[in-house]
């Protein structure tokens, strides 16, 4: 376990995990976390919010903390900054997560180091949703160099 | 496993373009439509606020247009890229997507005449101030500088100088102010020059040149290579809620493409300048074989150069590789694979004869085109540079007996039998 950034091993994390608790999100439509938020839900992931400001947001129970959450979590995706990441990456080994994914624009070592002792996947810098468009198919729609190169018939992804 | 990196002649072909999911076909299907329905009110909402990525209206994006922009994207090494009607489309919208009223533009002095105009006149109209500068002079670049300069901007080969620019030390000077380089890369092609590779931050083709390659399409693009620091301060609008798209801030959001998103959503949505779905599969089709016409362009016109420069009845040749020629040591550092197809040569006589030499040639093409299959040929003192006097054309770079030739890919001894019968012809 370590720090991921190959299509193929991005490809998997984005296959197994299926909870993901997204520490950050907003309910303001327009900011970035909502965003990738609602397309992951859309994707057929469970979206479990993490925000004390909320109680619900895209229509799931919105927790305090991570370890508020009642049920399993698969991945646990930060909007925060990135010196927050350290206690984030505490909390994602204690809850039993299998993948810490910091958001665009954050990166912290000390956190990831954390995370990948404990065994779990570490993603820094990279957003879901445009790692998920890149990969599962959709993002070819922006003109993005996706660096996919196959001759096999993409199932329909939407 | 790692991530294999693809060979550049693997790109052409491949990059941009899996079998289509809904049928498997092989070929890029043309997607000939200029709307997309919705799945429900909510997918609509969704798509509008770009929470979904998907088409909309063919304006804004379109399947077969985008794996255009992926393939150049790819072959330019760069991340993401949005594809314009024309060569001068693609450069204007990547400007208009940095520079706004008020803000100033450094440019090399020596472009494309049409580049010339735009920036001098149309974006003088807009409010755009542009200041030209020797384009051999980093120095000067950097002397032009103010405040509100917001882009630095040269071509690779110089059309029609055919002067080679120092990407790496423009970039430099771009850099050191904080804003990017922007280089039209048309006649150098991804093949020869990878700007990206010498900190060059936004790429311009116009791709109705080498791209498509066989003067059958109008198009450009527009290519950003992901790396330029768009929070440093001198770019709000990448960076502040945007009032062309209801809020989003673009590199927040978006990252790393978040230049080619704005200029898709906001300029390239509302200038409306798109390329059509047949021109950019004709294009595709073209970039299929860029890596296998590059070589043979730039062999033959090196040829060429070579035995115009023995030639009695020619006065000079100016071919970037050419031994002795001015711009061959940074030829040779930024277009080690060739210096392209175009070379031009004075013949002896001055204007008549060289009028008389466009007169008296047989299969080679007289006309205002560059990067054609097809060998073409060009008199610019009777043509594109007729109305200016003699020292006016001086000035641009245009001699009276300057003929400019774009090498096709015909039988290389039948391009030179042609132009030595028209030589002789133009002597008599």
């Amino acid at each position: 376990m370590a720090t991921v950034d190959d299509i193929s091993g991005l490809r998997g994390i984005l296959t197994r995990t299926h909870v993901i608790a997204v520490v950050g999100l907003s309910a303001n439509w327009y900011r970035p976390s909502y965003f990738a938020a609602k397309y992951m839900q859309e994707h057929g992931y469970r979206i479990v919010p993490v925000n004390p400001n909320y109680t619900d947001v895209l229509g799931e129970t919105c927790y305090p903390d991570v370890a508020s959450i009642p049920g399993k979590v698969d991945m646990v995706d930060c909007f925060r900054k990135s010196d927050e990441m350290p206690a984030l990456a505490r909390e994602a080994v204690a809850k039993g997560a299998k993948v810490l994914w910091m958001q665009l624009g954050i990166r912290n070592d000390e956190a990831a180091k954390i995370a990948a002792d404990a065994g779990l996947d570490v993603v820094q810098n990279r957003c879901m949703k445009i790692e998920h468009a890149r990969i599962m198919g959709g993002l070819n729609w922006a003109g993005v160099n996706t660096g996919v190169i196959s001759a096999r018939r993409p199932v329909a992804n939407r | 496993m790692a991530d294999r990196k693809f060979g550049f002649d693997t790109l052409c072909l491949h990059a941009g373009q899996i079998p289509d999911a809904a049928t498997g076909a092989r070929a890029q299907p043309i997607y000939q439509t200029t709307s997309f329905v919705f799945d429900s009110a909510d997918h609509a909402a969704s798509l509008f606020n770009l929470q979904t990525f998907g088409n909309v209206y063919s304006r804004i994006s379109n399947p077969t247009v985008a794996a255009l922009e992926e393939r150049v994207a790819a072959l330019e090494g760069g991340r993401a890229a949005l594809a314009a009607a024309t060569g001068m489309a693609a450069q204007m919208v990547a400007l208009l997507t940095l520079a706004r009223h008020g803000d100033h533009i450094v440019s090399a002095r020596t472009l494309y005449g049409g580049t010339y105009s735009q920036f001098a006149v149309t974006f003088a109209q807009f409010g755009i101030d542009a200041t030209f500068v020797d384009a051999d002079d980093p120095a000067a670049f950097r002397a032009a500088l103010k405040p509100n300069t917001k882009l630095v901007y040269a071509e690779t080969i110089g059309n029609p100088q055919l002067n080679v620019c120092d990407i790496d030390a423009l970039a430099e000077v771009a850099h050191g102010a904080g804003i990017p380089l922007v280089i039209d890369s048309t006649l150098a092609s991804p093949y020869l020059c990878r700007p990206f590779e010498h900190g060059a931050d936004i790429v311009v083709h116009s791709a109705t040149k080498y791209l498509g390659g066989h003067g059958t399409t109008m198009g450009g693009i527009v290519v950003e290579s992901g790396k330029f620091p768009w929070d440093n301060g001198n770019f709000p609008q990448m960076t502040e809620p945007s009032r062309g798209y209801h809020g989003v801030r673009f590199y927040e959001t978006f990252g790393d493409f978040g230049f080619t998103m704005k200029a898709r959503m906001e300029t390239m949505r509302t200038l409306g300048a798109t390329l059509s779905p047949l021109s950019a599969f004709l294009l595709l089709q073209g970039i299929e074989t860029l890596h296998v016409r590059m070589p043979r362009h730039c062999e033959s016109a090196l040829a060429v150069a070579r035995h115009l420069a023995a030639h009695p009845a020619v006065e000079w040749v100016n071919y970037p590789l050419l031994a002795g020629n001015r711009y061959e040591t940074l030829a040779r550092k930024y277009l080690p694979r060739g210096a392209g197809g175009i070379l031009t040569f004075g013949v002896k006589g001055g204007a008549k004869a060289g009028e008389k030499f466009i007169e008296s040639v047989q299969f080679l093409s007289h006309l205002a085109n560059v990067g054609d299959a097809k060998t073409l040929v060009i008199h610019p003192a009777s043509t594109t540079h007729r109305q200016l006097s003699d020292d006016e054309q001086r000035a641009a770079g245009v001699t009276p007996e300057m003929i400019r030739l774009s090498i096709g890919l015909e039988t290389l001894d039948d391009i030179v039998w042609d132009i030595d019968q028209a030589l002789a012809q133009s002597q008599k």
